[in-house]
């Protein structure tokens, strides 16, 4: 019988299988960065044990860093701290590490597809859940725990029982104005944020092959918003064309080797798949939550949904909670709702096609009078390629903050927050409650959707405008 | 880590689905490097209302704690599992957990516990009603008992014995060391490496 591709990474990478045991995995990339790794390497002092693979392994400096006055010390003294001991532990451990001020900084999930150093057919760990993101370019990628950090760290291996496999297809083709982002929510409102659980899930059909890589990142990279670990996409042209210039891709003979592995990277028209579902992208339209998990959303010409529709009780009490916390109305047109900061970037959508295409929107317009738009790229590189197409100036003279790049508003970590009862809305992928700040309250949308919200001050898309 | 063979308590009912860890832990309590100290920032945002359940006496020295429906969802901070074992709890019963929340629940020897939710309702319904119910949550007959109530639960045979063992996973990996050394010997010349920094 055939096999689906995440069947094939997974069986190329087993180091050891015995009945009664998970498979142990070997991992050909293991990302580190300032939040989840300190205690991974105090544990390695205090069992003596050194890091197998320093050469499989890269950090960066994203979670907690500021985004302004980043030549100046970080000013707070505990976030320093943790930025300090990561350079220290890199430093100990002989690990490559990209720091606020370097060029290659930015947030982990941006700076692997960009050295090349994503390559299909990988296995890519790393402390944080969106790492599901290179799950674009065919490769096996997932966010681990701290424990897991260490056993990578020791062993460049990972016990793991083998999961389910899910496709979803996504057949036609999307409408101009709907995006990548509007697919991924649509696909979490389907099967809802515990849909995905136990499941790897596989990104099909025509719409998924005529995304551009980076819109194919944005779908793997929510892909745990609906409970699955790792999402992928098979690898083509599309995918070979955006590795072969990075500097870290393959070269000379050592190309075409992997050339013609990545080619045998798709499942097999025989495979099996434990669950499939179909989404009709001719159908979908710009997409938004209204509710304060992912799976909470509606098309944006659509209303707030009313809790005593949902059959389910579970459903029901959650939107009742979450209405409550958004402090929205049931039936209120979702473009009718107030948007007071709109936050542009994240690993979800912080590259230089999400800036370009909000930036288009935004030209020669300004950003209306009591929102506040930041715009944070998801790295140094993209924020420097930004500047060199003059998007800084259409987003500074509409109005938006210029940014350096981190993790910044998405998680709230850094100085970066939401006020309380401040209302978002964001290209990031989590609206829990307090996730932007304490008391902030966020609604997702592409970066479409951001571009026209900042104009209009009101949720819109750009064909609002 | 710790031998889990059973643990006997009294529970805490959060009547609440889809607790994220932004809930559980929210990132500004990330700071810290250290595997302790993250008891503080347990459910902050929640515990500033008087009527959270950890905010009532009744339930103040629970250690299992009772969740709705996917507990644990949202990002891989081993901090919730932390938090959760900081605060005191040993156990948490739901029936359903997220992924990553699970495996880190499972390796730093937090029991995650899942009844079908029918269960989960009847021991909320038993805690409210008696806040000092005994819970007996027992790794080696894989029952939650409580009220004459005995309930099985599942947990793959190697994560059990792991447990009961205390052992962690890297030492177990370490004794296999030389099949990863084979492994490596055959991994393809054109996998990519972060070292030497190319251009």
């Amino acid at each position: 019988m055939g096999k689906t591709l995440a069947e094939k990474v997974w069986n190329d990478h087993i180091v050891r299988q015995s009945a009664g045991e998970p498979d142990l995995l070997y991992i050909d990339l293991h990302l580190i960065h300032e939040v989840t790794s300190p205690q991974a390497f105090d544990g390695l002092r205090l069992s003596g044990r050194a890091v197998r693979r320093p050469e499989l392994t890269l950090a960066t400096e994203d979670h907690n860093v500021p985004t302004i006055d980043i030549d100046k010390p970080i000013a707070d003294p505990v976030s320093r701290l943790q930025v300090e001991t990561l350079r220290k532990n890199c430093a100990e451990f002989g690990i490559r590490i990209h720091s606020l001020g370097d060029v290659e900084q930015g947030i982990v999930h941006v700076v692997g597809p960009q050295l090349g150093i994503t390559q299909p057919g990988m296995t890519i760990v790393c402390g944080d859940s969106h790492t599901s993101t290179h799950g674009a370019f065919g490769a096996l990628a997932f966010g681990i725990g701290t424990s897991e950090v260490e056993h990578v760290l020791a062993t460049q291996t990972l016990p793991l029982n083998r999961p389910k496999m899910m496709a979803i297809n996504v057949e036609g083709t999307l409408k101009p104005g709907v995006t990548s982002k509007d697919i991924i929510l649509a696909v979490i409102a389907k099967i809802s944020t515990g849909g995905g659980q136990g499941y790897i899930l596989e990104y099909r059909g025509r719409a998924i092959r005529q995304l551009s890589m980076e819109a194919r990142m944005t779908i793997c990279n929510m892909s745990i918003e609906a409970g699955a670990r790792a999402g992928l996409i098979a690898p083509d042209e599309i995918t070979f064309e955006y590795i072969k210039k990075r500097p870290h891709a393959p070269k000379g003979a050592e190309w075409e080797a992997a050339l013609a592995y990545w080619k045998t990277l798709h499942s097999d028209s025989d495979a099996k798949f434990d669950k499939e579902i179909t989404l009709n992208a001719d159908e979908l339209s710009p997409f938004v939550t209204w509710g304060t998990n992912p799976g909470q959303g509606v098309p944006l010409n659509t209303s707030v949904p009313i809790p005593s529709e949902f059959a389910d009780e579970q459903e029901r009490v959650a939107a009742q909670n979450a209405l409550a916390y958004m402090d929205l109305k049931a039936g209120t047109p979702m473009k009718a709702i107030k948007i007071d900061t709109v936050f542009l970037g994240s690993c979800t959508n912080g590259r230089i096609e999400d800036l370009r295409s909000a930036a288009e929107i935004i030209k020669g317009k300004r950003i209306a009078g009591d929102t506040r738009m930041l715009v944070v790229p998801g790295s140094a590189r993209v924020r420097l390629q930004a500047e060199a197409e003059g998007l800084d100036r259409v987003f500074l003279d509409a109005g938006a903050e210029w940014r350096s790049s981190g993790c910044s508003m998405c998680l709230g970590m850094n100085p970066d927050q939401l006020k309380p009862g401040e209302r978002a809305a964001s290209t990031s992928n989590r609206n829990f409650e307090g996730r932007q700040g304490k008391g902030g309250r966020t609604h997702l949308v592409s970066p479409l959707v951001a571009a026209a919200t900042a104009i209009k001050g009101t949720l819109a898309s750009p064909a609002d405008l | 880590m710790e031998k889990f063979i059973s643990h006997s308590g009294t529970g805490v009912p959060l009547r609440r689905s889809n607790v994220d860890t932004d809930q559980i832990i929210p990132a500004v309590y990330l700071k810290r490097v250290t595997r302790t100290g993250f008891e503080d920032g347990l459910f902050a945002a929640w515990r500033s209302d008087p009527e959270f359940v950890l905010k009532q006496p009744q339930f103040k020295n629970g250690t299992i704690l009772v969740a709705g429906v996917d507990f644990g969802t949202g990002s891989s901070r081993e901090h919730a599992v932390w938090a959760l074992q900081n605060y005191g709890f040993k156990v948490v019963i739901s029936s359903r957990f997220a992924d990553i929340f699970r495996g880190n629940s499972l390796k730093g020897g937090l029991l995650t516990v899942i009844l079908p939710q029918n269960e989960v309702e009847a021991l909320w319904n038993a805690i409210e009603k008696d806040p000092n119910t005994q819970i007996d949550v027992n790794l080696q007959s894989r029952k939650v008992s409580y009220g004459g109530r005995a309930i099985d639960f599942e947990l793959d045979d190697y994560t059990r014995w792991r447990l009961m063992e205390g052992l962690d996973d890297i030492s177990l990996t370490l004794r296999k060391i030389e099949e990863v050394e084979n492994f490596e010997k055959g991994r393809a010349a054109f996998k990519p490496k972060t070292l030497p920094i190319l251009n």
